[in-house]
């Protein structure tokens, strides 16, 4: 057994909580820069610029990158031979009360759906814990604003519809979301399992290194295809029109029912703040 | 191009969606809460004619500084609310995203623009706030009524008073 310090834990949830809500990955920056270069739109090329120069000031470290800074989600893949000193889901959400205030980072958790009284801490956070063979904890946080969140979506498309239907569904939610959940975006995407993995499919969808590629040919080939598709339907940067709508799609899938095809769509808006920790 | 709240009907006129302005003054914060309640607000204690509403919900500003992150929220949500403040004399807003076939169709009526910020520069928008003052709803926290002081507050008109939109969805 490998015994994974509070402390140490804590600090690191707290680190990344603060960091990843000043500064993005030099990957996704990248590619911003490369869109805006590209970009052929005035008005979406200026978008853009204000993007990139709103990364350049939060990253002084004074002013959060958004003014939503999020609920925080965290997927834990936890070591079968790790063991915790300590409670970890109440651990964990100290950590995220404690980077959301010493961070000055907005709260922006009800603690109610429907009576909707602010926690004041910005908790709970969404947890998704799994148990991995080895004796390390893997951590993938991200800190998920609103408004994109508010676009995504669950279908049960049916089997016969196949990765058409998918990119049909994908398409007409990108267009209909336009500038509301603050592109460009990354496309995550869900298929497969039941109706909750899909969309825990589409959240992990978007935690991907923007960068990599999908190890399925076919998949990788529609990734390609449908981002190319989506960036012509003219939404463009916060939706004034534009080449640039989304700066990746990312499927994952998992088997799923002889008689399903669930699809989850989860879109990440270009405050796209996430962080891979290992324990 | 620069703009300078309050906005006379005149100005209006002249803006066209897709225009980046620069504004340098006066804005009033207010989203969804404070909307309730300025609508049933008869005498808010500040002049609602020609102001600019801002749809902001900032981060809790940092030791030394006037306010934090400060872009701008969805703007669908205030549509039905916003109506009656345009009556009431307010020429503008700033928020993001699409908005309402009736909100579009009062901006006419009323003579008041819909402008957007770029949704998630809340940090570039914050360093151009020099000034925020409470005016009402102190309760709210984040959701308060405040007045900001800005300078060179980049945004864009994204409906016009002819009935033109920045949208690229509304251009098919
Ligand atoms: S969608 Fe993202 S960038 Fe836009 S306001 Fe929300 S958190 Fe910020």
């Amino acid at each position: 057994m490998r015994t994974i310090e509070k402390k140490i834990f804590q600090e690191a949830i707290k680190q990344a909580l603060i960091e990843m809500n000043h500064e993005l990955s030099p990957a996704f920056i990248s590619r911003l820069a490369s869109a805006k270069e590209t970009e052929t739109g005035t008005v979406s090329k200026t978008i853009l610029d204000d993007i990139l120069q709103n990364h350049e000031i939060a990253r002084k470290g004074t002013f959060p990158l958004c003014q939503d800074t999020g609920m925080v989600v965290v997927f834990a893949d936890v070591g079968q031979e790790v063991y915790f000193s300590f409670d970890f889901e109440s651990t964990l959400n100290e950590a995220v009360a404690e980077a959301y205030a010493e961070g000055y980072l907005r709260k922006s958790i009800v603690d109610d759906p429907i009576h909707r009284r602010n926690s004041e801490t910005n908790t709970p956070a969404i947890t998704h814990i799994r148990l991995v063979p080895g004796d390390q904890l893997r951590l993938r946080i991200a800190a998920k604003g609103g408004g994109s969140e508010n676009m995504s979506t669950v279908r049960m498309l049916k089997p016969n519809d196949g990765l058409e239907g998918v990119r049909q569904e994908t398409l007409k939610a990108i267009k209909n979301a336009g500038g509301r959940p603050c592109p460009p975006l990354i496309v995550g995407i869900g298929l497969g399992g039941n109706l909750e993995k899909s969309a825990l499919l589409a959240k992990e969808a978007i935690l991907r290194d923007i960068d990599d590629k999908n190890p399925d040919p076919e998949l990788a080939q529609f990734e390609q295809q449908l981002e190319t598709e989506i960036n012509e339907l003219d939404v463009g940067p916060m939706g004034v029109g534009g080449e640039t709508t989304c700066l990746a799609v990312k499927v994952n899938t998992f088997p799923t029912h002889i008689a399903m095809l669930p699809f989850a769509l989860n879109l990440q808006c270009h405050a796209a703040r996430h962080r891979e920790v290992v324990l | 191009m620069k703009l300078q709240p309050p906005l006379d009907r005149r100005t209006v006129r002249k803006l066209q969606a897709g225009d980046r302005l620069l504004i340098s003054g006066t804005l009033i914060t207010a989203r969804d809460q404070a909307h309730l309640r300025l609508v049933e607000e008869e005498n808010p204690g500040f002049d609602l004619e020609g102001a600019i509403i801002y749809y902001v919900g900032p981060t809790p500003p940092k030791p030394g500084h006037q306010i934090g992150s400060s872009g701008p929220t969805s703007a669908y949500r205030m549509d039905q609310l916003a109506i009656p403040l345009l009556s009431r004399g307010v020429r503008g807003m700033i928020g993001k995203g699409e908005r309402s076939a009736e909100l579009r169709e009062a901006l006419e009526t009323h003579e008041a623009v819909y402008l957007i910020a770029t949704g998630g520069a809340g940090a570039l928008l914050a360093s151009r706030i020099k000034k925020r003052v409470p005016l009402l709803y102190e309760d709210l926290g984040p959701e308060a009524v405040y007045r900001l002081e800005v300078e060179d507050f980049p945004c864009y008109v994204a409906y016009d008073v002819h009935g033109n939109s920045i949208f690229g969805s509304d251009r098919q």
